[in-house]
C-alpha cells in the first residue's frame, strides 16, 4: 500500500503551536481554548497541540457521551484528559438531546421503515457508491437484539429526517463548547482534518462552528503521525475512525467517503498536486476508470458541501464589515 | 417516450429548483450541473419508482442510467420493455 510522503513531526508540530498562540491571543483575543475531546485521533491532537502551544492550564477538555456513542469514547477522552493533564468536565448530552426531540424523530422513520424497530436495536446509515461506480444512495442498516442485520434503502424525507436529527447531536456538543468557552473566555477549537474539511464531513454549525481548526491542513494519515509524534497513548493511536453518532458502529468510510482514510488520502493527495488518475490507480491498485471516478467523487463532494463553509449570504454587501 | 421525457424533465425542473440560468439540456449531465446531489436522486429514483411503476434495483442506480433526461428516459423505457 502506498503512503503519503512523511512530514517533519517536530517541525509541524512548532508551526501549529505558534500559530495557535497567534491566532488565540493576537487575532481572537482569548485566554484559552475549548476541546470537545472525543477520544477518537482528531480531537485527541488537537487537544495535544493545545496543550502545547498554551500550556494545560489554559486548554479545557469536555466528554459529551450521549446514549449512542461507543462506551470507549468517554473512557478514551478521560485517559486523554488525564494524560494531558487537562481541567475537564463530562457531560452527558442525552437528557438535552431527548428533549429537544433527537431520538424520538430518528426513531419514528425507524419504526416506519423497519417492522418490529424497538429497544435493544441498533442502527447506522451506509452508503456503497464509488467502488461500483454506483451513485451513493443512503440505506438505513439495523441490528435486531437477537443480533440478526435488517437493510432498507430509504426515502429521500425519511434519509434527511435521520440526518436532521442526528446533526442536533454536533450542535448540542458546539452549544456547550461556547458555554464553557464563554465562561471561560476562551475560543473554541474545530478538529476536522484535511479529508473532512475539504470534503464537507461537517454539520454546519455543529462541529463545522469553531473559532480556530488547527489540522484542518492535515490528511488523516498524518494526524496519526502526529499522535505518535505527540506521544499520544497507543489506546488512541491504534483506533479505526468511526462516526460514534449512530447506536450501530460505522466506519467513516461506508457513510461518506466510499474509501478507507487511507486510499482517500491518497486520492484527494494525488488530485491536490495535479497528478493523473492512471498514478492514482498505480497506487491503489485499481483501474484507471475507478480512479477516475474516486476523482470525480471528490470533486462532486466539494461542489455539494461548499455552502457549508460558507457564511451566511448577503444580499447587499456590507463593506464596512470584513 | 416523449411523454417519458416530458414528465422527467418537468419532475427535475420542478423539484430541484433549477436556477433560471441554467439551460438544461436532455444530454447534460445533473451531477455536473449541480442539480441532483445524492439526496436528490435519492428523490429521482422515488419519482421513477412512483411514477411509471418500475423498481430500480441497487446495481441499476449508475450514472449510464441516471445521470441525464436521455439516459433516465432510456432507461425508463427498457424497465416497461422488459
Amino acid at each position: 500500500m502506498a503512503r503519503l510522503p512523511e512530514l517533519d513531526y517536530a517541525s509541524e508540530a512548532d508551526r501549529i503551536c505558534g500559530r495557535l498562540r497567534e491566532l488565540t491571543a493576537d487575532v481572537l483575543r482569548r485566554r484559552g481554548l475549548v476541546v470537545a475531546m472525543s477520544g477518537g485521533i482528531d480531537s485527541s491532537v488537537c487537544a495535544a497541540l493545545a496543550v502545547r502551544a498554551l500550556g494545560k492550564e489554559r486548554v479545557f477538555g469536555l466528554l459529551l457521551p450521549e446514549r449512542d456513542s461507543s462506551g470507549s469514547s468517554s473512557q478514551l477522552g478521560r485517559m486523554l484528559a488525564e494524560h494531558l493533564g487537562v481541567a475537564y468536565v463530562l457531560h452527558d448530552i442525552s437528557p438535552t438531546l431527548a428533549a429537544i426531540g433527537c431520538y424520538s424523530a430518528q426513531d419514528e422513520v425507524l419504526r416506519r421503515v423497519l417492522p418490529g424497530f424497538g429497544a435493544g436495536w441498533k442502527f447506522k446509515l451506509a452508503i456503497a457508491e464509488a467502488m461500483a461506480g454506483r451513485i451513493g444512495i443512503t440505506r438505513v442498516v439495523a441490528e435486531d437484539p437477537a443480533g440478526k442485520r435488517h437493510e432498507q434503502r430509504l426515502s429521500a424525507p425519511d434519509y434527511l429526517q435521520i440526518v436532521a436529527a442526528t446533526n442536533f447531536k454536533q450542535r448540542v456538543r458546539k452549544t456547550l463548547e461556547y458555554f464553557h468557552a464563554d465562561r471561560l473566555n476562551y475560543a473554541v477549537v474545530g478538529t476536522p482534518n484535511r479529508v473532512e474539511y475539504d470534503q464537507g464531513f461537517f454539520v454546519k454549525n455543529g462541529d463545522g462552528a469553531a473559532d480556530v481548526k488547527p489540522i484542518a491542513h492535515l490528511y488523516k494519515t498524518q494526524v496519526y503521525g502526529m499522535a505518535r509524534h505527540l506521544g499520544l497513548p497507543a489506546a488512541i493511536t491504534s483506533t479505526t475512525p468511526t462516526t460514534d453518532t449512530f447506536s450501530l458502529a460505522q466506519g467513516q468510510d461506508e457513510f461518506y467517503f466510499g474509501l478507507p482514510y487511507p486510499q482517500m488520502d491518497l486520492a484527494l493527495w494525488h488530485l491536490n498536486h495535479g497528478l493523473s488518475a492512471a498514478e492514482l490507480a498505480c497506487e491503489l491498485g485499481c483501474d484507471e476508470a475507478a480512479a477516475e471516478r474516486h476523482y470525480e467523487t471528490i470533486r462532486a463532494k466539494r461542489r455539494t458541501t461548499a455552502y457549508l463553509h460558507s457564511s451566511p449570504l448577503l444580499v447587499v454587501p456590507v463593506p464596512e464589515v470584513a | 417516450m416523449s411523454d417519458i421525457r416530458q414528465q422527467v424533465r418537468s419532475f427535475i425542473e420542478q423539484n430541484f429548483l433549477v436556477a433560471s440560468t441554467t439551460e438544461l439540456g436532455d444530454a447534460d449531465s445533473l451531477l455536473q450541473l449541480q442539480i441532483v446531489d445524492s439526496t436528490g436522486f435519492l428523490e429521482l429514483i422515488h419519482f421513477i419508482e412512483a411514477t411509471f411503476g418500475v423498481q430500480v434495483a441497487d446495481e441499476e442506480m449508475v450514472p449510464e442510467n441516471l445521470e441525464t433526461i436521455d439516459n433516465i428516459v432510456e432507461f425508463v423505457g427498457r424497465k416497461r420493455g422488459a
